[in-house]
This record gives C-alpha cells, sequence and structure tokens, in this order.
C-alpha cells in the first residue's frame, strides 16, 4: 500500500484535511485583505476578528449578555416542554382529538411562526417575555408532534405486559408509555429547543433587545466590523456547543438496538 | 384506550349522523376560537385593536388583496425568494453530491455544514448588508444562505442512499461525471432532493422576509413591518394570513409534486 492510500485511510486524516483547508482559507482572506484584493472596509482581517474577540468578551458584557440569552431559553425551554409533552399526551389520550387536530398542528409547525415577531411585539411589548413566547411557539408543535408518535409506536407487548399486571391508568403511564415514548419526546425536545434558541437569538436580534442577538446588532450599527464578525462567530461557537450537548444527552438517552 | 375510540368512531358512522365525529369537533374548536376571540375583542381587556375582531381582519384582507402595491411588494419578495432558492438550491446540490460522493469529502467537511445549518442565519445579515448593499442583493442572500444547508444536507445524505448497482451500471456503461449526475445520482435520489428543496423554500421564505422586516422599502416583510409601525393592526393580521397560506401551501405543493406524501403513507 503506498504512502498516500494509508494517509487517506487514517481516522484523523480527513478531519485534519478539514481543519487544515479551513485555516488556509482564513490565511488566503488576511492575505488578500492585505494585498488589497478584498476591501478591509467590507471584510475585516481574521486577525483584526481574532484580536477583536478579548475586547467584545470583556467591553460588551458578554457573559452578562449569554446568562440573558441562556435565561431566556431555559425559561422557553421549560414552557415548551411542560406544554409540548402535555400536548402530546392529550392527543394521545384522547384519540378523537388527535384525529381532528394532528394535521393542524403539522401545519403549525411547518409555518414561518418567526414572521409573527412584530405581533408579539404589540401583544408583550419589548420585552423578554416577546423572545421567550416566540422562542416557545416556534418549540411547540415539533415536541407535541414527537410526543405522539412517541406515545403511538409504544410496543403492544409492553402494554399488555402492563395491562396483565393490572396497572392503574397512571401506572401504565408512568412505568411503561413514558419510558418507552422517551427516546422520541427527547428527539422532539432536541428540534423544538434548537427551534427556540434559533428563533431566540433571531428575535433578540430583529429587535434589539436581550443578550448576544443584539449585540451582533449593536455592533453592526456602530460599524465596528470586526467586533461584529468577532460576535457572530461567538453566536455560532455557543449554537454549535448547545446542539453538540444535545446530540449527546439523545444519544444518552436513545436504547442500544 | 386509542383502539376502543377508533371502535367507537367507526360504529358512529352508520347511525346517520349527518357529520363525522372529527368534523363535528373541528368545527367545534373552529366555533369556540372564533367566539372567544370576539369576546376578548369586544371585552377590551387587551391593548386597543391588539385584538381586531374578525370582520375588521376580513375587510383588511379584501383591502390588502384588492390593493395593486400589495402586488408589487409579493412580486418583489417572490423574485427575492426566487432567485435565493436558485442560488442556494444549485449550490447545495453540488456541495451535496461532492459530499454524499467521497467519503473522504464527507468525513472532512460535512460537519461544518451539520453543525452550522441549524444556527440562526439571521445573524449573518448586518454581514450581507455590508456585502451586497440595503437591496435587494442582501435578502436575496439571507435565503440563499437558509436555503443553502438544508438542500446541501438532503443531496449529501440522498447520495450515499443511492443503490451501489446503478452507481455500477452508469460506470460500466463509461458515463461521464455530468451524465452520472443527470442520468444516474439525480433521478436515483430525487425524493431527498426533493424533501431538500422543501425544507429550504421554507427557510429560504423566513431568511428573505426577516431581511425585510429589518431593513428594506419593499417585499411583504416590510408591509409586516410598516403595518407594525403604523399600529394597523388589522393589516399585520391580513398580511400574517396571506403569508401562512403562501407557506403552508408551497410546503404542501412541493410535497405532494415530489410524491413525498406517498412516500410517508407507504
Amino acid at each position: 500500500m503506498s504512502a498516500a492510500a494509508a494517509l487517506a485511510k487514517n481516522r484523523y486524516f480527513p478531519t485534519a484535511v478539514g481543519i487544515g483547508s479551513f485555516v488556509a482559507f482564513i490565511a488566503l482572506v488576511e492575505l488578500l485583505i492585505r494585498v488589497g484584493v478584498i476591501n478591509r472596509f467590507i471584510v475585516p482581517m481574521p486577525s483584526d476578528i481574532i484580536a477583536a474577540f478579548p475586547r467584545v468578551i470583556v467591553e460588551e458584557h458578554v457573559l452578562q449578555r449569554f446568562l440573558l440569552t441562556a435565561g431566556e431559553a431555559l425559561s422557553a425551554s421549560i414552557l415548551v416542554t411542560i406544554f409540548g409533552v402535555g400536548g402530546g399526551v392529550l392527543l394521545y389520550r384522547y384519540h378523537l382529538l388527535r384525529l381532528a387536530t394532528e394535521t393542524w398542528v403539522a401545519a403549525v409547525a411547518a409555518a414561518p411562526l418567526v414572521l409573527m415577531y412584530p405581533l408579539y411585539l404589540v401583544i408583550f411589548g419589548r420585552s423578554a417575555l416577546t423572545i421567550v413566547m416566540m422562542g416557545f411557539s416556534a418549540g411547540l408543535a415539533p415536541i407535541v408532534l414527537k410526543t405522539l408518535e412517541g406515545l403511538s409506536a409504544t410496543r403492544r407487548v409492553l402494554i399488555n405486559v402492563g395491562r396483565s399486571f393490572n396497572l392503574t391508568p397512571s401506572q401504565q403511564f408512568w412505568k411503561i408509555l413514558f419510558p418507552a415514548a422517551l427516546p422520541t419526546i427527547f428527539v422532539g425536545l432536541r428540534l423544538g429547543l434548537i427551534f427556540a434558541l434559533i428563533n431566540i437569538v433571531g428575535v433578540e436580534f430583529l429587535i434589539n433587545f436581550g443578550g448576544l442577538g443584539q449585540l451582533i446588532n449593536e455592533l453592526a450599527e456602530r460599524y465596528d466590523l470586526a467586533g461584529t464578525y468577532a460576535a457572530i462567530c461567538f453566536v455560532i461557537l455557543v449554537s454549535i456547543c448547545v446542539f453538540i450537548l444535545m446530540e449527546r444527552l439523545e444519544r444518552w438517552l436513545r436504547p442500544v438496538d | 384506550m386509542a383502539e376502543t375510540g377508533r371502535l367507537r368512531l367507526s360504529a358512529a358512522a352508520p347511525l346517520g349522523l349527518p357529520l363525522r365525529p372529527v368534523t363535528v369537533l373541528r368545527i367545534a374548536i373552529i366555533v369556540a376560537v372564533v367566539v372567544i376571540w370576539e369576546a376578548v375583542s369586544a371585552s377590551g381587556w387587551l391593548y386597543r385593536d391588539v385584538v381586531p375582531s374578525l370582520a375588521a381582519i376580513g375587510k383588511a384582507l379584501y383591502v390588502t388583496l384588492s390593493d395593486p402595491t400589495f402586488y408589487f411588494h409579493l412580486g418583489t419578495t417572490a423574485y427575492e425568494i426566487a432567485i435565493a432558492m436558485v442560488i442556494g438550491g444549485l449550490s447545495g446540490l453540488a456541495v451535496g453530491i461532492l459530499l454524499g460522493g467521497s467519503k473522504f469529502m464527507s468525513r472532512a467537511y460535512e460537519a461544518y455544514l451539520y453543525y452550522l445549518g441549524p444556527c440562526p442565519k439571521i445573524i449573518f445579515f448586518p454581514i450581507m448588508i455590508m456585502w451586497f448593499g440595503v437591496g435587494p442583493g442582501s435578502k436575496v442572500a439571507m435565503g440563499a444562505i437558509s436555503c443553502f444547508f438544508p438542500v446541501a444536507l438532503n443531496v449529501a445524505g440522498g447520495m450515499r442512499e443511492i443503490d451501489k448497482v446503478l452507481i455500477r451500471v452508469g460506470k460500466s456503461f463509461r458515463a461521464n461525471t455530468w451524465q452520472m449526475v443527470t442520468k444516474i445520482y439525480l433521478p436515483a435520489m430525487r425524493h431527498p432532493v426533493i424533501n431538500g428543496v422543501r425544507l429550504g423554500l421554507g427557510v429560504a421564505l423566513i431568511g428573505t422576509l426577516l431581511a425585510e422586516t429589518k431593513l428594506s422599502n419593499r417585499g411583504i416583510g416590510f408591509l409586516v413591518i410598516q403595518a407594525y409601525s403604523i399600529f394597523n393592526m388589522p393589516q399585520m393580521y391580513a398580511l400574517l394570513i396571506i403569508l401562512f397560506v403562501i407557506a403552508i401551501g408551497a410546503n404542501t405543493l412541493i410535497d405532494r409534486l415530489g410524491g413525498l406524501h406517498d412516500i410517508k403513507r407507504s
């Protein structure tokens, strides 16, 4: 086997190539800006963006802003979990209600709810409540649908085992249905919480209120180019960390096949 | 429990009820919502006009739909979304084929797309304004960025699921890259591609319209934010209803045209 073929089969080689080409791209952009091919008043130098990180973190109180966004996300998550899982259980419990409304819930899941933010601004005012309610609205439908899917997919044999033990409806739910549906419910929670987070940061940016989303808007309005890019990179990093965390949690909950 | 409910429902039909119980419940829910809405509207519990009467919303809907300037704004938004779909869709398709066709490329780069995909795209809007100006260009760019990720990830996933026999058939006929893409890859993965386009259209619509609400002087997003600034609540409700009907309608249309509906059922 040639050295090139052995390298290509190496487990870490593709990842190294990915990181390497990303670094090379950044270096190329830096070079093009320095030689004047790219206008530095439109795209700041990557070195300036990296240098802006400590400034943005210290002067713009990133930690407080992060905590504010996290608090909004947490509030929306609690609301969306209670009402989403509750809604799913309700639709499972009452079959007629499910038949009547499941397509409506699916339509709501496909609707661009975030466009309702001006309406929420009028109803809840320019406050954190608007942002939390926007996140709640965006995350609700997927959780309802996935909870319903999880409960409906509970294996018949498990339900029959519960019946053979003469479990009460409450015991049947907590000992059989809910544990069996938990992995699917968590898929819905992951989707719902991601939608909520996206909408929270987005609405913060749009209404110029709150934490990390507002930071980007403020820096852009000040025409602090390096700061704006640094803040965007920071928000992306935070989002990626949250997604990875949610994914790990979901894997942890998923039963081994 | 669900089974007994189903038995009761099926038993209700032969009794000669004029409407099925599901239809009756749906009508009851709609009537309840209308009654509650009108009661809240008339009660004055909320600020005036926050919950306008349904008659006022209906009138605003009629006025909006019969106003020629509305169609100018609708045309602008449709144009921006169409261009965004072409740019974002085609680049997503190309990147998806590249990533899905090579295990190495997928392992090297797909993680970036996978994790960037769910990030809130609207935060890129300040950059898009700097790059493409305050006109339709920045809105098209927002739509294209939003559309790119679902198309690319769906196509990459679809490529990996193509039957290897089909690929070997193409290669045994000595098909070139273009022929492989048009004769083998695209027909074999039409469902993931259409699903990607469906998701891409949804997010392109959101990206473009949100950008219009933030900074624009034309488009449906601009009309929504203008209705907010002059506190014309009936018009805002009317515009949101139109937007939701268009978004859900487009979603359903692509679903049916692409045969996704049949796949889900089978």
